[in-house]
């Protein structure tokens, strides 16, 4: 497990740590070798096209799925080890719609609320600031059937952060969305990182997403073509851009234009 | 922003110290049957199509038949009784068995909406949100149990007043067990369109084969070897021990049979929503790209 260094010296553990991950459905490796770590208070982008092992990797870490290969830990805590204390720390936004359409805003967080041992009036509280944080809390008693794609993910973020997680994970969370959507979603994460201190592994295809000041793990075809800071990215790629870094270690700048929306 | 500063700006939660409390756990059980219960309350037509289908083999088809079957003395009755009396605890493990794997169905339905998810990511330990789940499925069932059985007061059902209390822990194991089967059948189900074929190869042969409809030594007497099938058929036993427990008597066969029979379904599908041995490893969940 790897720690990082504060800057007193002390070695604290890594928000999340992923070492030597692979993953295999039946024959087929899916994921192979995969190594990172996201340090407290850090934004990485976990870039990869469709197919890349995204999600599978979120399964794991989220302990979907067995971590058979390797070993995944959440500030310290081993996942197939200590499930429930990696978990705790760990609020997801999964890339599926996982709101009960049938249910209220309310009745959604508070159920999960519940699934983290938080009673009714704390949940409440929280519900209500993180509602005023995302800009929702005028649909509080609304059914989520009613909400748009961008309103939903909204709720869904307000929900991953609800029981106060120090790591969180999004998994293209702005997928389906449109650009305005996109952007405030984008911004509400990266504002997070400032101002509370979480962690976030932000998991997208849209190159556009990233900023030159962003940790970014680039995964391709199950395995970590590059990882570190976007400029040393782009100055080890020999490339100008994160975009061509990223077209040029998948193997895409031979059928793809410099202006391809990816 | 230093590491330093990002580390104490880190919020915090009381209730993260190491492990849960028992009032936490109160707090997601009573969160998990809460959500069952809504859940239930916004699909009526599943509350009245899970009475609807009772009623019409309670009225239709045991009016039908109730001179063409005769039912001699058999315990726990004492006297002869109408055929409507006879089959009433078959339709209350009816009620329970299609919940149980209406439960389950729901269950592959959250799972493909990736509600699921949801649940599984919860820091409780998976037994124990499984076990919670479960108690929400049984809880419902044994409310619509009710439900039927006070309408069938109505029908000249009418089993001592005791009966309706001590049915209670009868209902509950027999719900128990047979939610937990749909729960393991639901770990093994992909999707939902295959949910159907389970149906027809699960509940229909499960309730035939079984002495809801009529007495097993009637069953003996046409076809031994349907009468075999019947003994090994768990719906069996949770039907006799609802039969005994509704007529204030306890038939400890069937009670151990159908704990026995709980434990091993419940036991499996547990295994089988763990991700360090069972189902849920070899399968990718539905909802993402890879």
């Amino acid at each position: 497990m790897q720690d990082v260094k504060a800057n007193d010296g002390v070695s604290v553990p890594a928000a999340l740590d992923v070492s030597a991950v692979g993953h295999c459905f039946g024959r087929k490796q899916v994921l192979s070798d995969i190594s990172f770590s996201i340090a407290p208070g850090h934004f990485t982008v976990l870039l990869g096209l469709n197919g890349a092992g995204k999600t599978t990797l979120f399964s794991l870490i989220s302990h979907l799925y067995d971590t058979r290969q390797g070993a995944i830990h959440i500030f310290g805590h081993d996942i197939s080890q200590a499930p429930g204390e990696a978990l705790r720390r760990l609020g997801i936004v999964f890339q599926a719609r996982t709101l009960d359409l049938d249910l209220s805003v309310y009745q959604n967080l508070s159920y999960h609320a519940s699934l983290h041992g938080i009673g009714h009036a704390q949940a409440l509280e929280r519900i209500r600031t993180l509602l005023d944080q995302v800009n929702m809390s005028d649909r509080l008693y609304d059914k989520a059937r009613s909400l748009s794609g961008g309103q939903m993910r909204r709720i869904e973020i307000a929900r991953a952060l609800l029981h106060r997680p120090p790591l969180l994970l999004l998994d293209e969370a702005t997928v389906g969305l449109d650009i305005q959507s996109r952007a405030e979603i984008l911004a509400t994460i990266r504002d997070l990182v400032v101002t509370d201190g979480i962690s976030v592994l932000w998991a997208t295809h849209l190159i556009d997403e990233v900023e030159n000041n962003d940790d970014v793990v680039v995964l391709d075809k199950g395995r970590v073509l590059a990882q570190g800071r976007v400029s040393d990215v782009v100055r080890s790629a020999g490339s100008d851009s994160i975009r061509q870094a990223f077209a040029s270690l998948t193997g895409l700048v031979s059928v793809l234009p410099e202006d391809a929306g990816l | 922003m230093t590491l330093q500063t990002v580390q104490s700006a880190i919020p915090t939660d009381p209730a993260s110290g190491r492990g849960f409390k028992v009032r936490q756990y109160s707090i997601c059980l009573k969160g998990i049957l809460y959500r069952e219960g809504l859940r239930f309350l916004n699909q009526r037509e599943r509350f009245i199509s899970s009475l609807v289908r009772p009623l019409l083999w309670l009225f239709v088809f045991a009016a039908g038949f109730r001179q063409v079957l005769g039912v001699s003395i058999i315990p726990p009755y004492k006297t002869y009784v109408l055929y409507e009396v006879y089959i009433t605890p078959g339709l209350c493990g009816m009620i329970l068995l299609f919940s149980g794997m209406q439960s389950s169905l729901s269950m592959v339905y959250d799972r493909e909406m990736g509600n699921m998810r949801t649940l599984l990511v919860s820091p409780f330990p998976r037994w124990f949100l499984l076990v919670s789940k479960l108690l929400a499925g049984v809880a419902v069932s044994i409310m619509q149990v009710y439900a039927f059985l006070v309408i069938a007061l109505f029908w000249g059902v009418k089993p001592p007043w005791s009966g309706y209390l001590l049915i209670l822990p009868a209902l509950f194991l027999s719900g128990m067990m047979l939610c937990s089967l749909g729960m393991l059948l639901s770990s093994m189900i992909k999707q939902l369109e295959n949910f159907a074929g389970i149906m027809n190869f699960v509940i229909f042969p499960m309730y035939f084969a079984s002495p809801a409809l009529y007495p097993l030594w009637r069953i003996q007497e046409s076809s031994p070897l349907l009468h075999k099938i019947c003994l090994a058929n768990p719906f069996t036993y949770a039907v006799e021990l609802i039969r005994f427990a509704l007529y204030g008597q306890v038939d400890w066969a069937s009670l151990m049979i159908v704990i026995a029979f709980t434990a091993l379904f419940l036991g499996g599908a547990i295994l089988a929503y763990n991700p360090s041995n069972g189902l849920l490893r070899r399968r990718q969940i539905t909802g993402g790209n890879a």
